[in-house]
C-alpha cells in the first residue's frame, strides 16, 4: 500500500508543475500589464514603474519564473492591496470556513443522492426512478446562486425559520475557541451547545444550496452503476443462492456500485469548489471564495492569484485522496506508476 | 404509386420532407420531453432574435416613480430599484446570454474539436501534448480557473467567452479524441488513404464529418453549462457591466432585495436562466438518445 501511495504521489508532480506554470502565465505573459494590476486602480505611471521594479517584472521571464517558484516555496503569495495583509495568512484564516461549508454540502448531498440513486435502480421505472431523473436534470440546471437566493427568500423572509444570511454566526454569538476552525466541531468540543445551534442554523441554507447543486451527478452515477451491478453475474448467483434481497443489495451490489461513485467525486469536487464561490457571495460567508471575489472587484490581483493556486492545489490533493480511498475500497486496483 | 413518387422530383421532395416530419414526430412521441425542450429552444431563439424590437419598455430607461413595484399588468415582472421594467430586461438579456454561450461553444468546438481529432488520429506527440494541456486545465476547479482567466485577461465580455471556452476544452478533446481514435483504421479511411489522400485531407474530409453527430450532442450538452458559467461570472461582477441587461448580473442586482421581500427582481432573470439551461440539457439528452442510444443512463 505504501509503495503504491508513493507511486501515486509521484504522478502528482507534473500536475503541480502544470498548475504553477499556469498561475504564473496568468499573471505574467497574458496581455495586460501585471504591474498595473498590482499597483491598483489609483496608480500613477511612477508608482507603476516602481511596482514593476519591486516585483522584478523588468527582468527576463525565466528569471521571473524562478523568483516566483522561490517565493512559492517560501509560502509567499504577496500582499493584498486593499488590506495590506499577506495573502497566505488571509487564505489560511479563511480556509476553515470554506472547508466546513463545502464538506457539509458534500456530506448532505451524499446522504440524499446515494440512497436515492440506489432506490431508483432497485425499483427501476417506479415513481422514485422518475423522481431521481427529475432531480438529476433539475439539479444541474439550477444556477447555484439562484437556488441560494430562493432558499433565503422562502426560509428567511416568508417562513422566518432561518437566520439572516450574514455569515457563519449571527451578531449575538461569539465564535468558539479555534481548534479545528470548524465552528460545528469546535463548539461541540467546548460543549457550547448554544453556539453549536447558532452555527448550525447559519450553515444549513448554504450547505443545502451546495447539496442541491451536487446531488445530480452523484444520484445519476449511483443509479447507473447500481443498475450495471444488479445485472451482473455475481448478483444473480447471490440471488440464486437464496440470500435475502437486503443482503444482496447492501453487501454485494452496493459495495461494488460505490466504486464509480467515488471516481465521480473528483468531478463533483470541481463543481463544488467553483459553486462554493457563488454560495459564499450569496450568504456573505467569510471564506476564501468571497475573499477572492472582493479582491476581483477591487482589481487586487495578488489574492486572486493566490486563491486560484490554493484551490488548484486543494483540488489536486482531493483527487489524490480519492484515488487512495479507491485503492482502499477496491483491493483489485493496482495503481499505475 | 411508388413509381410516380420515384419519377416525379416534386413528389420525391415531398416524401423526403414527409419522412423527416415522420421521424421528428417519432422522436417527439418517443420522448415528449425532447419535443417540449425543442419548443422552448425555439422560444429562446425567437427572444434572442426579435426580443429587443418587441419589448414594451426600454430596458435601460429608469423611472424612479415606479421603482420596486411588484408584478402588475403594466409591468408583468415588476420593476427594479431604478424603476426599469424587468420583463423587458429579461427578454432583451436573452440575446447577450445566448451569444456568449454560442460563441464560447463555437470557439471550444473549433479548438477542442480539432485538437482532439488530431490527437486521436495522429497519436504520438500530438496526443501527448494535447493530453497534457487538457490535464493541466482539469487540475483546476473549472469555475475558479475561469475566474482567474477573466481576472488576468481583463474584465470584458470577450474574455468571459474565452474563459468559458478554455474550461470546456478538455471535454471536447476527450470526446473528439476517442471518436477519431476508433475511426483511425476504419475501412473508409484506408480507402481514402489508398486513393492518395494526404493525412490532413483525410482528417478534414473523412474523420471530421463522421464524428459531427457526436460533437453536436456535445455542443448542446455544454451550451447549458456555458450559459451557467457565464452567468455565474457576471453574478460575481465579472464581464458584463451594469446597466447592461444580462441574467446573471440582474440576479446579482436583485440579491440584496431578497431579504426585504422584493423577490421579483432576482426571481425572473434567475428563472429565465434556469429555463434556458434546463432546455439545453434536455435537448442534449434527447439528441444523445437519438445519435447514440447506448450512452443513455
Amino acid at each position: 500500500m505504501l509503495a503504491t501511495l508513493g507511486k501515486r504521489l509521484v504522478t502528482v508532480i507534473p500536475t503541480l508543475v502544470g498548475v504553477v506554470i499556469v498561475t504564473f502565465l496568468l499573471t505574467r505573459v497574458l496581455p495586460g500589464d501585471p504591474a498595473v494590476y498590482f499597483a491598483g486602480p489609483a496608480a500613477t505611471p511612477q508608482s507603476i514603474a516602481e511596482v514593476r521594479k519591486s516585483l522584478g517584472l523588468d527582468r527576463p521571464l525565466p528569471e521571473q519564473f524562478v523568483r516566483y517558484v522561490n517565493d512559492l516555496a517560501h509560502g509567499n503569495l504577496g500582499n493584498s492591496l486593499s488590506t495590506g495583509q499577506p495573502v497566505v495568512q488571509e487564505l489560511k484564516s479563511r480556509l476553515p470556513a470554506s472547508a466546513e461549508l463545502t464538506l457539509s454540502g458534500l456530506l448532505l448531498s451524499l446522504l440524499i443522492a446515494v440512497p436515492l440513486g440506489i432506490l431508483a435502480a432497485v425499483r427501476q421505472g417506479s415513481w422514485i426512478d422518475h423522481l431521481c431523473r427529475i432531480v438529476a436534470t433539475a439539479g444541474v440546471s439550477l444556477p447555484v446562486f439562484f437556488t441560494g437566493l430562493l432558499l433565503v427568500y422562502i426560509f428567511y423572509f416568508v417562513l422566518g425559520w432561518a437566520p439572516s444570511p450574514i455569515g457563519r454566526l449571527d451578531a449575538f454569538a461569539t465564535a468558539p475557541a479555534s481548534l479545528t476552525g470548524f465552528y460545528l466541531i469546535d463548539s461541540l468540543l467546548a460543549r457550547d451547545f448554544e453556539t453549536f445551534r447558532a452555527a448550525l442554523a447559519q450553515l444549513i441554507l448554504p450547505a443545502v444550496t451546495l447539496a442541491v447543486f451536487s446531488l445530480a451527478p452523484i444520484a445519476r452515477i449511483t443509479r447507473a452503476s447500481m443498475l450495471a451491478v444488479l445485472a451482473s453475474d455475481f448478483v444473480r448467483t447471490a440471488r440464486a443462492s437464496g440470500l435475502s434481497t437486503r443482503t444482496v443489495i447492501i453487501t454485494y451490489a452496493f459495495r461494488n456500485a460505490m466504486l464509480p461513485v467515488i471516481t465521480t467525486l473528483g468531478m463533483v469536487f470541481s463543481f463544488l469548489l467553483g459553486a462554493n464561490v457563488l454560495v459564499e457571495k450569496v450568504f456573505a460567508w467569510p471564506g476564501i471564495g468571497s475573499y477572492a471575489v472582493e479582491a476581483l472587484i477591487a482589481s487586487d490581483f495578488a489574492p486572486v492569484q493566490g486563491f486560484v493556486l490554493a484551490m488548484a492545489i486543494l483540488y489536486v490533493a482531493l483527487n489524490l485522496a480519492i484515488d487512495v480511498l479507491y485503492g482502499l475500497i477496491d483491493p483489485r486496483v493496482r495503481l499505475e506508476g | 404509386m411508388s413509381d410516380t413518387v420515384l419519377h416525379n422530383p416534386a413528389a420525391r421532395r415531398g416524401s423526403a420532407a414527409g419522412a423527416l416530419l415522420r421521424h421528428a414526430r417519432y422522436v417527439v412521441s418517443e420522448n415528449p420531453v425532447t419535443g417540449l425542450a425543442f419548443a422552448l429552444f425555439l422560444l429562446i431563439a425567437l427572444c434572442a432574435l426579435i426580443g429587443p424590437y418587441v419589448v414594451p419598455y426600454d430596458p435601460l430607461a429608469s423611472d424612479t416613480a415606479a421603482a420596486l413595484k411588484p408584478p402588475s399588468l403594466a409591468h408583468w415582472f415588476g420593476t427594479d430599484q431604478l424603476g426599469r421594467d424587468i420583463f423587458s430586461r429579461v427578454i432583451v438579456a436573452t440575446r447577450l446570454d445566448f451569444v456568449i454561450a454560442l460563441s464560447s461553444v463555437a470557439l471550444v468546438f473549433a479548438m477542442g474539436g480539432l485538437a482532439g481529432v488530431a490527437a486521436g488520429y495522429f497519436g504520438g506527440w500530438t496526443d501527448r501534448i494535447v493530453g497534457r494541456i487538457s490535464d493541466t486545465i482539469m487540475a483546476f476547479p473549472l469555475f475558479v480557473l475561469a475566474m482567474g482567466i477573466v481576472a488576468a485577461l481583463g474584465n470584458t465580455v470577450t474574455n468571459i467567452v474565452i474563459a468559458t471556452a478554455i474550461i470546456n476544452f478538455p471535454l471536447y478533446v476527450r470526446v473528439a479524441r476517442a471518436e477519431a481514435n476508433v475511426r483511425r483504421e476504419a475501412g473508409f479511411v484506408q480507402a481514402a488513404r489508398l486513393s492518395g489522400n494526404g493525412e490532413f485531407r483525410i482528417l478534414l474530409t473523412q474523420i471530421l464529418p463522421n464524428i459531427m453527430p457526436i460533437m453536436m450532442v456535445q455542443i448542446s450538452l455544454t451550451m447549458g453549462y456555458a450559459i451557467l458559467n457565464a452567468a455565474g461570472l457576471s453574478f460575481i461582477g465579472l464581464g458584463v457591466r451594469p446597466p447592461t441587461p444580462e441574467w446573471g448580473i440582474m440576479v446579482a442586482e436583485g440579491a440584496g432585495n431578497i431579504i426585504s421581500g422584493e423577490w421579483w427582481i432576482a426571481l425572473f432573470p434567475g428563472a429565465a436562466l434556469m429555463l434556458a439551461v434546463f432546455c439545453f440539457n434536455l435537448l442534449g439528452d434527447g439528441l444523445r438518445d437519438l445519435v447514440d442510444p447506448q450512452r443513455r443512463t
